[in-house]
């Protein structure tokens, strides 16, 4: 009997590893000093923190004084954005990002155009790729930043940054790329990709929620995001979360010490449960990338015809296998994933589309029951379904 | 966040399928928006003695549907027409706030597959 929850959405969070949380315990209790203070609580501190900023900033081959600690991906993606934008006001109001980027994003995008700026979005294919030559065609000389992910959280396309970088210098514009579901996944490194700014998260590989950094090129003006004491060089005000960056650069570590073997172990669960679902299931299709290794080494998305994404995902849960949908019903929105939309996914079925993210505690034995626990559940729901009728086939409604 | 009494009537739909040549047939809502109810109904001298339905939405739409179709066999037109989407959320023990709007579908499910049966009726 295989032992149940089987947790398959790690593209949401991972477990913290016990290397980050073993890392992590001395300084809630022991090494407890605010980093500010002078006295030797504070010097302990300081050092501990100047110690995780040199190890990630060497794994992805920036300077120590390039990065700076938040308190995770969102904050990162809104910083680049908005202090970029008031920085760089003077010189211009034109941002471009794509259509498919994190709610962190995209909601920052609004915000922006409220305030005057003109977002405008490059255009995407049908596999969440970023046109290229529809980015060089809308450049102007007043565009200050292009932001794209590196890795989509949704679909796993991995995007050409490097090419993209290129075309916004070409126009005087900064390249910002979101990396966190990259970072520790992909071998990054910012000089040979050729980005300004680059947003992490330390949970998605396994360290703990709540701590992320933006990478932020010497040279590029950013205006504070959060106004305080003298963090992060002035630049980032609140208490420095020790523990919590002790934790993000530990866990970093290990993903990158096992980065190729996970890489390898996960893509592989990833492909035999790609496989079994598309040659044994009908009327199901596969979003993002067909070639598979052209999308993050977790991540599958599919879509189940005639039955909905929520209730999908509850029938899952119910056996005891966490996943997560694109469908309006499970977000809380009236919407279906702008992503899939954006990928021209048709409506109706993006409310029927559920992500599986792999993790490497993952087991074959439960791809294996994932893929049959999917299987009936998809049957239960579509002799449900009004489109479709007793004899399998399709119905019009 | 669903509780018990809804995560059985999922587990256990009742009344699951389609009437063959039904007395009043309605269905509501649409693919895009993510969900259609299609409920059918059997009904002799103005009593309904038999509902079914076909759902493509969520787990509160498929629990409200087999609530709705449960509740309304039995009654006469005129009370299955009283029966509203909070009577069936009541007897579902609530659902989350957020899952309300999937209840309202059984209601107009209901009402548009008697409105049908009255038209043909007159027709």
């Amino acid at each position: 009997m295989i032992k149940t929850p089987i947790y398959i959405d790690h593209a949401a969070t991972t477990p913290l590893c016990p290397e980050a949380l073993e890392a992590m315990s001395p300084y809630f209790t022991q090494i407890f000093g605010n980093p500010n203070s002078q006295h030797v609580f504070g010097r302990e501190s300081v050092k501990a923190v100047d110690e995780a900023r040199d190890k990630i900033a060497k794994f992805i081959g920036c300077k120590p004084n390039e990065l700076y600690f938040t308190s995770g991906g969102s904050e990162a993606d809104n910083w680049a954005l908005k202090g970029i934008a008031h920085a760089y006001k003077e010189k211009g109001k034109h941002i471009i990002i794509s259509p498919i980027e994190h709610a962190a994003m995209l909601s920052t995008a609004k915000v922006l155009t409220k305030e005057g700026f003109e977002v405008e979005y490059m255009k995407v294919d049908d596999e969440g790729f970023i046109d290229l030559d529809h980015l060089s065609s809308i450049m102007r000389k007043d565009t200050i930043l292009v932001g794209c992910m590196l890795a989509n959280n949704e679909v796993g396309t991995i995007e050409p940054i490097k090419r993209m970088a290129q075309i916004a210098h070409e126009f005087g514009a900064f390249a910002f790329t979101d990396a966190v579901q990259a970072a520790g996944v992909l071998d990054i490194n910012v000089t040979e990709l050729g980005v300004d700014l680059m947003s992490m998260s330390a949970h998605k590989i396994y360290g703990p929620k709540g701590v992320g950094a933006l990478y932020v090129r010497n040279g590029v003006k950013i205006n504070n995001l959060i106004s305080g004491g003298h963090q992060e060089r002035t630049k980032r005000g609140g208490t420095t979360n020790v523990p919590g960056i002790v934790g993000f650069a530990k866990a970093f570590e290990i993903a990158m010490a096992e980065r190729e073997a996970n890489f390898n172990y996960v893509s592989s669960l990833r492909d035999r449960f790609i496989n079994r679902i598309l040659s044994e299931m009908k009327y199901v299709k596969l979003n993002g990338p067909k070639d598979l290794t052209k999308r993050l080494p977790a991540n599958a998305d599919f879509s189940f015809e005639f039955i909905e994404g929520e209730s999908i995902l509850f029938s899952l849960d119910l056996a005891g296998i966490a996943v997560s949908s694109g469908s309006a019903c499970s977000s809380g929105s009236l919407e279906p994933s702008h992503v899939l939309l954006s990928l021209g996914v048709p409506e109706e079925l993006a409310h029927g589309s559920i992500r599986f993210s792999f993790g490497k505690h993952n087991t074959i034995e439960e791809v294996d029951y994932t893929v049959e626990q999917i299987k009936s559940a998809v049957e239960k729901l579509r002799a449900m379904s009004p489109l479709f009728n007793a004899k399998g086939e399709i119905k019009n409604v | 966040m669903y509780n018990e009494k809804v995560i059985e009537v999922f587990r256990n739909p009742k009344n699951v399928g389609e009437i063959e040549n039904p007395d009043g047939i309605g269905t509501v809502g649409n693919a895009s928006c993510g969900d259609i109810m299609q409920i059918t109904l059997r009904i002799e001298n103005d009593i309904i003695t038999d509902a079914k339905f076909k759902t493509f939405g969520c787990t509160a739409a498929i629990a409200t549907s087999s609530t709705a179709t449960e509740m309304v066999k039995g009654m006469t037109i005129e009370e299955a027409l009283k029966v509203t989407n909070k009577k069936v959320v009541e007897v579902l023990g609530g659902l989350p706030s957020q899952k309300l709007h999937c209840s309202v579908l059984a209601e107009e499910a209901i009402k548009k597959a008697i409105e049908d049966y009255k038209s043909k009726k007159q027709g």
